[in-house]
């Protein structure tokens, strides 16, 4: 890794001083990629600005119908929360799946959305449930936040600060992992919302994380495994690389969208 | 059976420092004067190198030199070679292409390496490597060894036209087409054997130093075989005069083969330590290992397999190409010819075998030895042969294997081996019930109850081992004799030190040998030190891999130790007036049988060294060494049962039951055994479920690091029945056959036989990741047969 000068504001202000004060200054959210892609020598930030002890930034709470998770909270504490799992067990079960015990105690849910990895788990639940990702400037709804590989509507040394999450009436996710690095080749998260149902899917989208129209049509007017299963699903769009070619990802959104609708 | 001694469970001595962090590998040693070598690498799989600008790196701070090709061919540092001649059938060399250190015009695939930096630190000597500007002028590469001997394919090597590296045959041909032209039934496939990265937990590592006044160079090494390394250095590198070269293997975790071999990272860090005069280290880090470590397997073959009409066969033929990668590693040319083709009987009694090899270059990384080394390509082919065979001819896959076992012995093959001994049909009688064979059709319907395939596959392996005799391996090219040294020190305080030639690294040896030792002379196992690794300290020996270290190093303590109890009992007769014949040793005490005369084992140790009161004529001191050379390779063989259920809607499967039946002769210690067969399990079923090497037409690396090559983890392993059936070895010792690389070997057709017979489709290819197996349950239309 090359040398990089480490800062850890204790505020919005510091972190927004400490971004613009550097040469090549990345914000860092837990650094589960970042600084593995450091020390591969494929990023050298002059700065790095860790957001975590920003006051706020972290914690999990419920109210109006609605979850707030702060932007540095880590995965770990996203998958053992009471509160997460009374009103969105399936947030639960998704951030306890992500990489091994190091990484969930690492990594956050802002660095995760903030990357947009098109194999990352939170994506998905976040397109799916509708949340809304609370910056330091502004508001941005899921729909308009994900913008295609590793791209989202953030602009420069903008700072994710929450994430608010609509309860859902039903949900579950459902993951096949990549046999060797165990992201997610196919994860779909379905969900029962009160603006309709919704499936998101990641892993598989050329694009990155995506909705699928058909399976949401055909959940919406019969929630059940089987009305899933008759969806035909085209590879079209759908990546190819050596783990999964297209055909073989659109038949794991088939099986993992049935599959989820069966644990809910 | 003592607790210490012959077949006792006992646990590893050398456990204490591995287990608390004390264990000492080369990269912990580090000198006052350490300085750090990085190597810069062509990027490209095919390239030719116009120019070489290192002057931004050799100005940065810190920066000692930067070293190139020019300047090490200058300094006449040989290049590798390979130390196995293998001859084409039509009686011409092998085209062995040039091989240098540090690549002087071209690069031949990615990873090759073009210079390197030494730097007082390891980050800035990386630093600087990435600002060495090297001017690469991309040449069209090729990756696949078939597409390689195509005509339009580019050329890898002036002195290899069409990139054959030789054309090579074994058995009778005409009497083979003959057999099978006879046959009532042929079986024919077609075969790969996927290309691994061995990925041993330390990577490579060198500490190379020079010491100026006294001319002489010390390399700390992560090596199997540290006489051999000093040798090639010395005698084909001309890197240092072999009296004025200590090589030490330390503590090493883990070789599987990779680190037999001599590389061009320690040949540049020797070299680079005299031109440097600083000590020169060298630690390859998980991607680097990637593109450096010697390759294993990927072979393609075609077979057919002929049968009589009471099930018989009459004839096996095999065509193959291997893959030896860019250029010819230490041994890559025994590993596709010698170590592989003698292996296509089986355990069968097979009149008619012939086998043709043609090894090719590619733009990939070198290709040798990897646990199990030509003998998984064999064992591969034969036993996914006999299951699919048996398939057709509509046969229970383990009575048709049963009804062509060799059941005599010795056993001469057509192709060069004779087995010494085995009980094949007794293996897989004590495998099919520990596997309850009997209960499958009853857990085949459960899982198609629940939506679910199984299926269930054998493996009746066999491999050779012990490598191996000296004589039989020179005719057939060997550039080295494969005997074992050792010596036996009996202290004058009675403990003993045993130096022995073979290499510890991950086997246990300072158990097992103690064990040997402890049993031979009824002494305490702690009174018994095993000392490896050191050219310094031990004499010459040639190393551990290919399973020998038991059946050949042990032999050769054996024949020491013979030597050291026939002068303690000369010393103890002399002392105790007694005739030797009847002295005996037990329980710490050299006595005289059927009498109260006795002296301690101590005492006799001070006697030899005080050499006060000898027999006359004897040399003082009690010290044996011996060299043992194995009369023929020994024949581990077993029966592996492997049991899956399959997901039709995914392709994943799950190994349910994997029961392993080995014939491994006589066991020091079931315990480290045991650990032996679940280590090489894992590593078969990673082949057969999970690894690969993955190149893309350009010689870019896809699987570089564990985002994308799949080691096993523990949740992708079941839990194994392991159960030995044991034949003594007749031609050594101690009785003992090898046990290191049978899991290995005998595990991917067992796993593979298993999920074709779950999916219906025997064309399938390792590794059966999920989104192979569902894409061969398409082709065979299984899944809608479930559903």
């Amino acid at each position: 890794m090359y040398s990089t000068t480490y800062h850890k504001p204790a505020s919005i202000e510091d972190a927004i001083a400490a971004l613009n004060g550097g040469e090549d200054t990345k914000i860092l959210a837990g650094g589960q990629t970042l600084i593995a892609t450091m020390k591969q020598h494929l990023a050298a930030p002059s700065d790095l600005v860790d957001i975590r002890a920003i006051g706020g930034m972290s914690g999990i709470s419920a109210a109006g119908g609605a979850l707030t998770i702060g932007a540095a909270t880590t995965h770990a504490e996203v998958a053992s929360s009471a509160e997460v799992k009374s009103l969105c067990s399936a947030l639960c079960d998704l951030a306890g799946g992500i990489g091994d015990p190091a990484v969930r105690h690492q990594g956050t849910i802002g660095g995760s959305l903030a990357n947009n990895d098109p194999a990352a788990d939170y994506p998905a639940a976040i397109l799916a449930l509708g949340a809304t990702i609370k910056t330091n400037t502004r508001e941005i709804a899921a729909l308009d936040f994900f913008d295609g590989l590793f791209t989202t509507a953030l602009e420069e040394n903008e700072i994710i600060v929450s994430i608010s999450i609509p309860v859902p009436q039903k949900a579950a996710y459902a993951k096949f992992p990549q046999p060797a690095s165990r992201f997610a080749l196919v994860g779909v998260f379905v969900a029962q919302t009160d603006d309709g149902v919704r499936v998101a899917v990641t892993g598989a989208g050329e694009d990155g994380v995506y909705r699928h129209q058909g399976l949401e049509e055909a959940l919406g007017s019969n929630w059940s495994a089987s009305a899933a299963a008759g969806v035909p699903i085209s590879p079209d769009g759908l990546m190819s690389d050596l783990h999964g070619t297209a055909a073989y990802r659109a038949n794991l959104i088939g099986v993992m969208a049935k599959r989820a609708v069966a644990a809910t | 059976m003592s607790e210490q001694g012959i077949g006792a469970r006992v646990k590893r001595k050398e456990d204490k420092r591995f287990t608390t962090g004390k264990g000492k590998y080369t990269d912990d040693v580090r000198h006052e004067n350490q300085a750090y070598a990085a190597f810069v690498r062509s990027p490209y799989a095919h390239a030719n190198v116009n120019g070489i600008d290192a002057s931004e790196a050799e100005a940065m701070d810190g920066v000692i030199a930067v070293l190139n090709g020019a300047q090490l061919t200058g300094d006449e540092i040989g290049n590798i070679i390979c130390g196995w001649a293998v001859n084409s059938k039509d009686g011409s060399p092998m085209n062995m292409g040039a091989w240098s250190a540090l690549a002087t015009s071209k690069v031949r695939y990615l990873g090759d390496a073009v210079a390197v930096v030494i730097a007082e630190t390891q980050a800035l000597a990386r630093q600087a490597a990435e600002a060495v500007l090297v001017d690469y002028e991309v040449l069209p590469a090729v990756v696949s060894a078939v597409k390689a001997l195509k005509s339009d394919a580019p050329q890898l090597h002036d002195n290899a036209p069409g990139n054959l590296i030789f054309d090579w045959e074994i058995g009778e041909e005409a009497a083979t087409d003959a057999a099978l032209a006879g046959a009532a039934h042929i079986t024919e496939m077609k075969i790969v054997n996927n290309r691994l990265a061995p990925n041993p937990m330390e990577p490579r590592s060198a500490v190379a130093t020079y010491d100026e006044a006294e001319e002489h160079y010390t390399l700390y090494t992560t090596s199997q075989n540290p006489h051999v390394a000093r040798l090639i250095l010395s005698a084909f590198y001309n890197v240092a005069p072999e009296h004025k070269l200590r090589v030490i293997a330390p503590d090493v975790g883990g070789g599987f083969g990779a680190k037999i071999y001599v590389y061009p990272e320690e040949i540049v860090c020797l070299w680079a330590s005299m031109k440097t005069n600083r000590s020169v280290k060298w630690t390859s880090d998980r991607s680097e290992a990637f593109v450096t470590d010697a390759h294993g397997r990927d072979h393609v073959s075609t077979a057919r397999m002929g049968f009589d009409e009471n099930n018989k066969i009459v004839g096996f033929k095999v065509d193959t190409v291997a893959n030896l990668g860019a250029y010819m590693s230490l041994f890559s040319s025994a590993v596709p010819t010698y170590l592989y083709a003698t292996l296509l009987s089986g355990q069968y009694n097979i009149a008619n075998i012939h086998c043709n090899v043609r090894t090719v270059y590619t733009n990939t990384v070198p290709v040798d030895a990897y646990r199990g080394a030509g003998r998984p390509e064999a064992c591969y082919l034969v036993e996914r042969m006999m299951e699919t065979a048996a398939r057709e001819l509509g046969v229970d896959p383990s009575e048709l294997r049963r009804g062509n076992f060799i059941g005599e012995f010795p056993h001469q093959t057509p192709v060069i081996m004779a087995y010494d001994a085995g009980d094949f049909a007794g293996n897989l009688d004590q495998s099919k019930e520990a596997a309850d064979v009997a209960g499958f059709a009853a857990r085949k319907a459960a899982s198609v109850a629940n939506g679910k395939l199984r299926g269930l596959g054998y493996s009746c392996y066999i491999e050779a081992c012990g490598i191996a005799p000296s004589a039989a391996v020179g005719s057939l090219g060997a550039g080295v004799g494969l005997w074992e040294s050792a010596e036996v020190r009996v202290n004058p305080v009675g403990t003993i030190e045993v130096l022995t030639g073979s290499h510890s690294h991950g086997q246990g040896h300072e158990t097992t040998f103690a064990q040997v030792v402890a049993d031979r002379f009824d002494l305490p196992i702690e009174n018994i030190q095993i000392v490896h690794g050191d050219t310094d300290k031990v004499q010459f020996g040639m190393g551990t891999y290919g399973s020998r270290s038991a059946a050949v190093g042990l032999s050769a303590i054996v024949k020491a130790m013979d030597k050291v109890e026939a002068k303690v009992k000369k010393i103890a007769a002399h002392i105790l007036e007694a005739s030797e014949e009847d002295i005996v040793i037990e329980g710490g005490q050299v006595k005289v049988a059927g009498t109260d005369k006795a002296m301690g084992w101590h005492e006799v140790g001070l006697t030899a060294y005080m050499a006060h009161n000898l027999p006359e004529g004897m040399e003082p001191g009690l010290k044996e060494g011996a060299f043992y050379d194995p009369v023929n390779f020994t024949f581990p063989a077993g029966t592996y049962i492997c049991e899956v259920e399959v997901d039709p809607e995914t392709g994943v499967t799950t190994i349910e039951r994997f029961t392993a039946v080995d014939d491994f002769g006589t066991i020091i210690n079931p315990m480290i055994v045991e650990g032996q067969v679940h280590g090489g399990l894992a590593q078969g079923i990673g082949q057969a479920m999970l690894e690969g090497v993955v190149y893309d037409d350009d010689g870019q690396l896809l699987t570089g690091s564990y985002m994308d090559y799949t080691m096993p983890r523990a949740d992708d392993l079941p839990f194994y029945k392991v159960l030995h059936n044991s034949t003594v070895c007749p031609n050594n010792p101690l009785g003992i056959k090898g046990c290191g690389e049978a899991g290995a070997i005998g595990a991917p057709p067992a796993v593979i036989n298993a999920i074709t017979d779950a999916i219906g489709n025997n064309d399938l290819a390792m590794p059966a990741t999920p989104q192979n197996v569902w894409a061969a349950i398409q082709a065979s239309g299984k899944s809608i047969a479930v559903q």
